[in-house]
């Protein structure tokens, strides 16, 4: 490669306009596929939280009486990027009836950082399987040393026609003090 | 030949390329602690060329992740070979960049002038790492998912734009077909790219500066790249090989989990062992801090290393890195331990990971059943599975009351003494056989806890059956064998077909003066007594179907129910659970041949 001997350009000429239309040409050129590019990436950014829609969950009768919590999937319509899904599968929440009679419902979500918090043998207290965050019935973070930032996600729930039960079903951003929708 | 070369080398100059790349001289010659850097470029190679084939068979979508990996790892020829060696490589290429990057520590090597190609190392580093994260989703199995799930949160803590982040990685607000299209294009397409590019820097300015001799072989005589050093560089990369090659026999292969299902626990949920520190640590921040735990003090690490080439210019800065990095390699390996042994001493993780390895081996008969893999993937056909949802629908919903062979249906043993019949075996002559015995049925076994320990059945059996003449005992064997013929169990088939004779004569004994089940039961076109369940079709599908749907109902126990809900009715259950829970308990799934 070396070995070609070209006669070097006598004085490259400083000419400040050349070089100024070469690198202002250059990167607005440069700049059309990157831009397109990253307006594409930039696009979940877009969608807006989906809201708490309501959906039916369970009726009354299948939430035990003596208060002790039980796992619900969620059902809803979503949908996935390119895939409309009719009533499948989003999530679970546990449910439970209250000292008042009313029914309260938590996302199975861990706040901390989104493992599937699960309800222990003697359904006692509820404990994260994978960093150790633990939480009373109620979902109330019950140990100080549990790095759970708050208490299980509680979520707003509709008794219908006496039986229907209706969950506002969502999912918040794990690992803050606060309840950010997704 | 050789004019077609000169051709060649005169158009491109390809010797002195040849020559230069070949004939680097190696100042006190080539030694084995040299071929660390070599066996990296080996991994990056076989990861690039296992990397590209599982490509040419994986699809990128939430359907059709899970179903591609199975299909490679099951039925493409080699494929369980290729995928095995890809993600062995993957874990022997970390271990190497630890002992590179120990080595290069340990020799001084990351000072001047070789700053800027330390970093370019440590970003090495940092990529290699970035893959194993996207790579670790790719297969989108439970162990996958779950998982990943915890690195996007940790992502989504990083002050102001940490939900942003999340969302743009994650491709919108939940997991979905675009996070996998995002995370295959990170981890085959810029990943790569930016792996490709450090490595070309990194080897541009390794022969810039040539390799840090230790100072014992400064006096040997030099020696050459081509081919003393390339020999040794090649049994190593040899060594390495062998050693993935034995990893993935070892192990048959990588591990493929059951398909990911947001709805159903995984409690474990592990990341690959070279990021268990990294778990182990985020438990012992409390809440408030994980952003600490999870990265500020790891950004405080990673910066201490990457700031070595400046201290190593201090006075004892040199010992002061060694110092960093023993003990932060001493933390990382204490804290692995510790989470490993944390998990040993676990039994609910213990069990958690046995239970997800049998249903991971579920999926894996049902993909090789006749009907295969459905279009709508691998998690509608684990959905669908009685074998699997039997018993969690029958622990969540009938484990109050009912047993089955003793325990919950999960194998958990319940609290309290059952209220209602043991349902293991349902529909066989065996469970028949011991309600019909005077002392069993008065058991919590059967009737013992119920209202019906004072009904008419249990003073039939008590009563009537203890004072059976031989004749009677004879008939009635053939009732029980009609009745539970009438349950057409899938692994009674074969009894009730050679039983022809004797479940004919049980049929018209059941109705007979002698036995005369029908007084209350109604069977067949007998209908005289129509106060306890009917026994047209006992325990069949249908009848178990039409049981939980409403056991009130006139054709079972109508008045007489004792507290069993109406599962379907009442919108307890739906129809396709209520279907599945009355498939496991007549046993009736797909087994594959030979079990």
């Amino acid at each position: 490669m070396n070995d070609e001997k070209v006669e070097p350009p006598a004085e490259p000429r400083r000419s400040f306009l050349t070089s100024m239309s070469a690198i202002v040409l250059g990167a607005v050129a440069s700049i059309v596929p990157v831009a397109a590019g990253v307006t594409a990436l930039l696009d979940p950014l877009r969608k807006k939280e989906i809201g708490s829609a309501q959906v039916f969950v369970t009726r009354l009768s299948a939430v035990p009486e003596d208060g002790s919590p039980k796992k619900f999937t969620v059902e809803m319509d979503r949908v996935d990027a390119w895939a409309t899904h009719k009533s499948t599968p989003v999530g679970a929440v546990y449910l439970r009836r209250t000292e008042t009679g009313a029914v309260a419902a938590l996302n199975v979500v861990c706040p901390h950082a989104g493992c599937f918090v699960g309800l222990a043998e003697d359904k006692s207290r509820f404990g994260c399987p994978c960093h150790n965050s633990s939480f009373d019935l109620d979902g109330e973070v019950n140990d100080p040393s549990s790095p759970s930032p708050r208490d299980m996600d509680s979520l707003e729930v509709d008794v219908r026609n006496g039986d229907e039960i209706w969950v506002a079903f969502q999912n918040f951003l794990p690992g803050r003090h606060d309840k950010t929708p997704v | 030949m050789e004019n077609l070369l000169n051709w060649l080398d005169d158009r491109t100059g390809y010797r002195s390329l040849v020559k230069n790349a070949l004939y680097e001289r190696i100042p006190g010659g080539a030694r084995w602690r040299y071929v660390w850097g070599s066996t990296l470029m080996f991994a990056m190679f076989v990861q690039f060329v296992t990397g590209l084939v599982l490509w040419a068979a994986y699809s990128a979508n939430a359907q059709g992740a899970w179903e591609s990996v199975h299909y490679i790892q099951n039925v493409m020829l080699g494929g369980w070979m290729l995928r095995g060696i890809h993600h062995y490589m993957a874990q022997v290429t970390i271990v190497l960049l630890v002992l590179h990057l120990m080595q290069v520590l340990i020799d001084g090597a990351y000072r001047a002038p070789r700053e800027v190609n330390f970093w370019f190392g440590l970003g090495l580093l940092g990529l290699v790492l970035g893959l194993s994260l996207t790579g670790y989703l790719l297969p989108w199995d439970q162990k996958g998912y779950w998982a990943t799930k915890v690195a996007t949160s940790i992502a989504s803590m990083t002050p102001v734009v940490g939900p942003a982040m999340q969302q743009l990685l994650v491709g919108g607000a939940e997991y979905g077909h675009h996070t996998l299209t995002r995370f295959f294009a990170l981890h085959a397409g810029a990943l790569p790219a930016g792996v490709v590019l450090l490595i070309v820097g990194h080897v541009y300015l390794f022969r810039r500066h040539g390799i840090t001799v230790p100072k014992k072989a400064a006096e040997k005589p030099d020696g050459w790249f081509w081919p003393e050093q390339v020999l040794r560089d090649s049994v190593a990369s040899l060594i390495v090989m062998a050693t993935v090659l034995a990893l993935v026999l070892w192990n048959g292969g990588a591990d493929l989990g059951a398909p990911a299902d947001p709805t159903q626990p995984y409690s474990a949920a592990r990341p690959e062992w070279y990021f268990m520190f990294l778990f182990q640590w985020l438990k012992y921040f409390p809440a408030g801090w994980e952003v600490v735990g999870a990265q500020i003090i790891p950004g405080i690490a990673v910066g201490m290393i990457a700031a070595m080439p400046i201290i190593g210019k201090w006075r004892l800065g040199h010992r002061f890195n060694l110092g960093v990095a023993a003990s932060l390699l001493a933390g990382i390996m204490l804290l692995t331990w510790t989470a490993y042994a944390a998990d040993r001493a676990d039994p609910a993780f213990v069990q958690a990971r046995d239970e997800a390895a049998s249903i991971a081996h579920r999926v894996s008969e049902l993909a090789a059943s006749p009907d295969g893999i459905p279009a709508a993937g691998g998690l509608a056909m684990l959905r669908g599975d009685p074998a699997i949802q039997g018993p969690l629908i029958f622990e969540a919903n009938c484990s109050s009351c009912h047993q089955y062979n003793g325990h919950d249906g999960l194998g958990g043993t319940p609290d309290d003494e059952p209220s209602a019949s043991d349902l293991g075996g349902y529909g066989s002559r065996e469970w028949l056989t011991g309600l019909l015995d005077p002392d069993r049925i008065n058991t919590p076994e059967y009737f013992g806890n119920t209202e019906h320990t004072r009904g008419r059945m249990v003073r039939f059996v008590q009563r009537g059956i203890a004072g059976f003449d031989d004749d009677q005992r004879a008939a009635l064997r053939n009732v029980v064998l009609a009745v539970s013929a009438e349950a057409q169990l899938p692994s009674q088939a074969a009894a009730d077909e050679a039983d022809q004779d004797a479940i004919r004569e049980g049929r018209i004994a059941i109705s007979s003066e002698a036995i005369d089940c029908t007084r209350c039961h109604t069977y067949a076109d007998v209908a005289e007594g129509d106060v306890a369940p009917v026994l047209t079709g006992w325990a069949s599908r249908e009848w178990i179907v039409g049981m939980l749907r409403n056991p009130s109902h006139p054709l079972y126990y109508a008045d007489n129910n004792d507290r069993m809900p109406a599962f379907g009715d009442e919108g307890i259950l739906s129809e396709a659970e209520i279907g599945l829970v009355a498939d496991w308990l007549r046993g009736d799934w797909y087994v594959p041949d030979g079990n």
